[in-house]
């Protein structure tokens, strides 16, 4: 018998404290098998963000470091700096990395930074009890947003793999979904491009993942991932933004 | 014969069932009679024999319970 799954070796044996169903969990596993699969857990620096991955740092089996809220980018950069020869990860949600941290990730992309960027967006505050965040959806109920976003109040989301995209800096931007086997098939192939962009040397990558937030949503964990693929798609579309080639 | 064999670390289980339903055997469900340390029913192999050993249990597994093995 061959071993088709197991226990990656970048992560700890610790027990996640996510709520059940969170696509959390099966992107914290992709990553660890991606930097298994290219021989850099003894390389890699991670840097976790203020949010439900707060606690990432017991989880992977790596060096890692706590950043202040939405300020990873800059610690990788500092890192990255120093130690050029480390692969650096920063692991961000949506109102670490397009909120309070609008400014590093946009810098740190202009500035093509080696870095690689996990940015997942479940379109709230996952952690403070589902307030809005800059990718809440129109319409999205959210408990700042009662009776659903309005692009009167709020504006409207932002979609940040096709903003940094434009930036010569970015080397590596896609966008993908954990929802189906099959797209999380493609979520690890992209965090794998995204961490050879930077073995590469070829400037800034980031991964956008679209992903669950079954408390939040008021939803099964089953459900949460249809809500996911019918509104949260057609909204953020999948695919390769950037690819630089040389 | 069973093509593969899956095997649960059901301490770390959290019942949210996507497992259950992504099997393309249907072959898992939660267990009722059993509640683990975290509170939750966790999920069991109620047809082992008929595992193909895709891997896909463990591919939607958010909390690494499931190790997978095949022929
Ligand atoms: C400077 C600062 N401002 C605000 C907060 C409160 N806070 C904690 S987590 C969070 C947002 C987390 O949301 P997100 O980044 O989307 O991650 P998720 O929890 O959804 O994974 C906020 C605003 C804080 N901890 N520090
Ligand atoms: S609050 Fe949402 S994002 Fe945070 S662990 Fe629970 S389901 Fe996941
Ligand atoms: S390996 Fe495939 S067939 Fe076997 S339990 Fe898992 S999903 Fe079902
Ligand atoms: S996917 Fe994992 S945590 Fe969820 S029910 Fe199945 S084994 Fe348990």
């Amino acid at each position: 018998m061959k071993v088709v799954a197991t226990r990656p070796q970048s992560l700890t044996n610790a027990k996640f404290h996510y709520c059940p169903g969170c696509t959390h969990g099966i992107i914290h596993r992709l990553i660890a098998e991606c930097i298994d699969e290219l021989d850099q857990r003894e390389n890699s620096i991670g840097i976790c963000p203020v949010g439900c991955a707060v606690l990432a740092y017991e989880y992977f089996n790596l060096d890692m470091l706590e950043a202040a809220h939405g300020r990873a980018p800059a610690i990788a950069t500092g890192i990255k700096r120093i130690l050029p020869d480390r692969c650096v990860f920063t692991y961000q949600g949506d109102g670490d990395l397009a909120s309070i941290g609008m400014g590093e990730i946009v810098h740190a992309s202009a500035r093509g930074e080696k870095i690689s960027v996990i940015f997942v967006n479940n379109t709230l505050y996952g952690m403070t009890g589902g307030q809005m965040a800059p990718t809440t959806l129109i319409g999205q109920v959210t408990t700042t947003s009662p009776y659903g976003r309005t692009v009167e109040q709020a504006g409207y989301p932002i979609k940040m793999a096709e903003l940094l995209a434009q930036n010569e800096g970015s080397a590596y931007i896609a966008r993908t979904a954990v929802n189906t086997p099959a797209n999380v098939v493609k979520t690890k192939k992209a965090i794998k491009k995204a961490l050879q962009t930077q073995m590469n040397n070829k400037g800034f990558s980031m991964v956008e993942i679209l992903s669950t937030c079954p408390t939040n949503w008021g939803l099964n964990p089953i459900d949460a991932l249809k809500w996911l693929e019918e509104n949260m798609i057609p909204n953020y579309p999948l695919g390769e933004f950037k690819v630089k080639e040389e | 014969m069973a093509k593969g064999r899956v095997r649960f670390h059901t301490e770390r289980c959290k019942a949210c069932e996507l497992c259950v339903h992504f099997c393309p055997r249907k072959i898992l469900g939660v267990d009722m009679d059993t509640i683990n340390l975290l509170g939750y029913h966790p999920v069991k192999v109620n047809l082992p024999e008929n595992c193909n050993g895709c891997g896909i249990c463990a591919l939607m597994c958010p909390d690494l319970v499931i190790e997978v093995e095949r022929d």
